[in-house]
């Protein structure tokens, strides 16, 4: 068996009187591209963002490393630094160039040197497709160049884990390619990575496993051929005929 | 058409007489809006990034009592000083100090008195205003940065507060240009600045119209050199609007485009040259 590098426990997230998700267990091995689907509302984004502490879990463990790091006692931003995350909205700083973005978390937080540094961003960049761009601010540039930055931004920080939040869902239809192409590379070079997304293909054919959430819980879960030719939930079978209809 | 004559024979004796009052006043007014601007900046920003440092239920009591503490004080600070009359801030601290203190503190030199309320006056202003800048940057700048492991100090010092400031500038053109019209008001102590010569002049000659006129000009003149250069420094600091594509990144100058000099590779050389450069020229490979 591969190396188990996250697990999550009961986890659960109430906003005031609204339980979001409902005693989740979850577990991310090393390698694995898990494709998180599911209609909105359903929870997916929450999940991602508690595993980032970007949302504080109301209960429930995540275990990194043989540390349950929902535990108000671990630094987060310490935790933040191997756990990479991609942005819907991108969320590329808007005071710095494309190459800065990359640079700026390896010389702050890992405290690498100038020169390491813009060559580890310079090698991300380029395998994204961004090297010519590494003077342009990101006003400048288009939502798919963006999105590739950003996950070259991540990817430098040389993070255990990737998470995606949608990553193409603010981004105009033609543009969803160039990232999505990104992403499969990753996948195949064995990137750890958790994908928040509502492409059904890259979910089938990129990710090895599938999990369905619906309402706050995980309803089904598995190898993507199961749970997209053979669901055995009602849910995930109404879920899946919806996408084909549209 | 004769009173327009007049004033500008009576504009031209008066200036003749005391130009180097009025410019020195003028030097005065420009030190001193200019030095408390800067202090009250200063003050403004500590006070903005101390009242916008997040914190949760989760936090343990001593961080959020000491929070919540700075929060009100500065609110207190700002709504005083914002609150009140320059000129009677002035006479307040100016006369209070002394009065309170049986005349162990008091100001021996104008300018730190001066300086002093003119810089209080405007933190209280700007820290409502770095507030402002703070809270408008996009949520998902901070979010961008948390995620990738910065602390909430990195966070400030490299992503948010260098927008905010840029997003503030304007504001803090304002209080400038504010200051130096209302450092007018410093006469009160007996401050030297622009109008106070005009008070002085005046009192000496009486011809208050046209000492009137020349002080128009002058603090028109400072107030629209004050805009000019704000204006500049924001295009300076909103950088270049396009930006240069690399075309040949250096990772691959490094290995690719080496050619040995040397007869054996003479014409390969002239062929890769070729390349290299038919390259550079045509579009940006994938």
């Amino acid at each position: 068996m591969s190396e188990q590098i996250l697990e999550v426990k009961h986890l659960s997230k109430n906003f005031g009187k609204n339980q979001v998700l409902k005693d989740i267990d979850f577990t991310v091995n090393k390698g694995d591209t898990i494709s998180i689907i599911g209609a909105s509302g359903s929870g997916k984004s929450t999940l991602l963002r508690c595993i980032n502490l970007l949302e504080t879990p109301t209960a429930g463990e995540i275990w990194y490393r043989g540390k349950n790091v929902a535990d108000r006692k671990v630094k987060a931003h310490e935790y933040r630094s191997h756990v990479g995350m991609v942005f819907q909205s991108f969320n590329l700083f808007n005071n710095l160039t494309v190459l800065e973005n990359c640079i700026v978390g390896q010389r702050k937080v890992l405290k690498k040197s100038k020169q390491e540094a813009k060559e580890t961003a310079m090698y991300y960049l380029d395998k994204v497709g961004m090297a010519p761009y590494i003077n342009a601010r990101p006003r400048q540039l288009s939502g798919g160049q963006k999105q590739r930055v950003a996950i070259a931004r991540a990817l430098a920080m040389n993070p255990e884990v990737l998470l995606f939040d949608e990553p193409t869902s603010a981004l105009d239809p033609e543009m969803v390619g160039e990232v999505l192409a990104v992403m499969q590379q990753l996948a195949q070079e064995g990137m750890t990575m958790l994908v928040v997304t509502h492409e059904m293909a890259f979910a089938r054919d990129v990710s090895s496993r599938v999990v369905y959430m619906n309402d706050g819980v995980i309803c089904e879960q598995g190898s993507p051929a199961d749970v997209f030719g053979n669901p055995q939930k009602q849910e995930t079978k109404d879920f899946l005929a919806r996408f084909r209809n549209t | 058409m004769d009173k327009l004559i007049k004033l500008f024979e009576d504009v031209a004796r008066l200036w003749s007489k005391y130009s180097s009052f009025y410019l020195d006043g003028m030097k005065n007014t420009l030190i001193l809006a200019l030095v408390a601007t800067a202090i009250g900046c200063v003050i403004g920003l500590v006070c903005g990034v101390l009242n916008t440092i997040p914190y949760s239920k989760n936090d343990n009591i001593i961080k959020r009592f000491f929070l919540a503490l700075i929060r009100v004080l500065v609110r207190i600070y700002v709504e005083v000083f914002r609150g009140t009359p320059m000129v009677l801030q002035a006479v307040f601290i100016f006369y209070g100090l002394p009065y309170f203190t049986d005349n162990a503190m008091r100001f021996d030199d104008l300018w730190t008195a001066a300086i002093l309320i003119v810089s209080i006056n405007t933190g209280a202003y700007m820290a409502e205003s770095v507030r402002g800048g703070i809270i408008s940057i996009d949520p998902g700048q901070t979010e961008g940065a948390k995620a990738i492991g910065m602390t909430h100090v990195q966070t400030m010092t490299n992503v948010i507060l260098p927008q905010a400031l840029r997003n503030i500038m304007p504001q803090i053109g304002n209080n400038f240009i504010i200051n130096v019209k209302d450092t007018s008001v410093m006469f009160i102590i007996g401050f030297t600045e622009f109008f106070a010569f005009h008070r002085y002049i005046t009192g000496v000659n009486m011809l208050y119209f046209p000492s009137a006129a020349i002080e128009m000009i002058g603090y028109l003149t400072m107030t629209l050199l004050a805009s000019f250069l704000l204006r500049w420094v924001e295009k300076l600091m909103d950088g270049s609007s396009s930006y240069e594509l690399v075309q040949v990144d250096s990772l691959t100058m490094s290995a690719g485009n080496y050619s040995h000099p040397g007869k054996p590779f003479a014409e390969q050389n002239k062929e890769k040259k070729h390349l290299f450069r038919g390259r550079k020229r045509g579009e940006q490979d994938e």
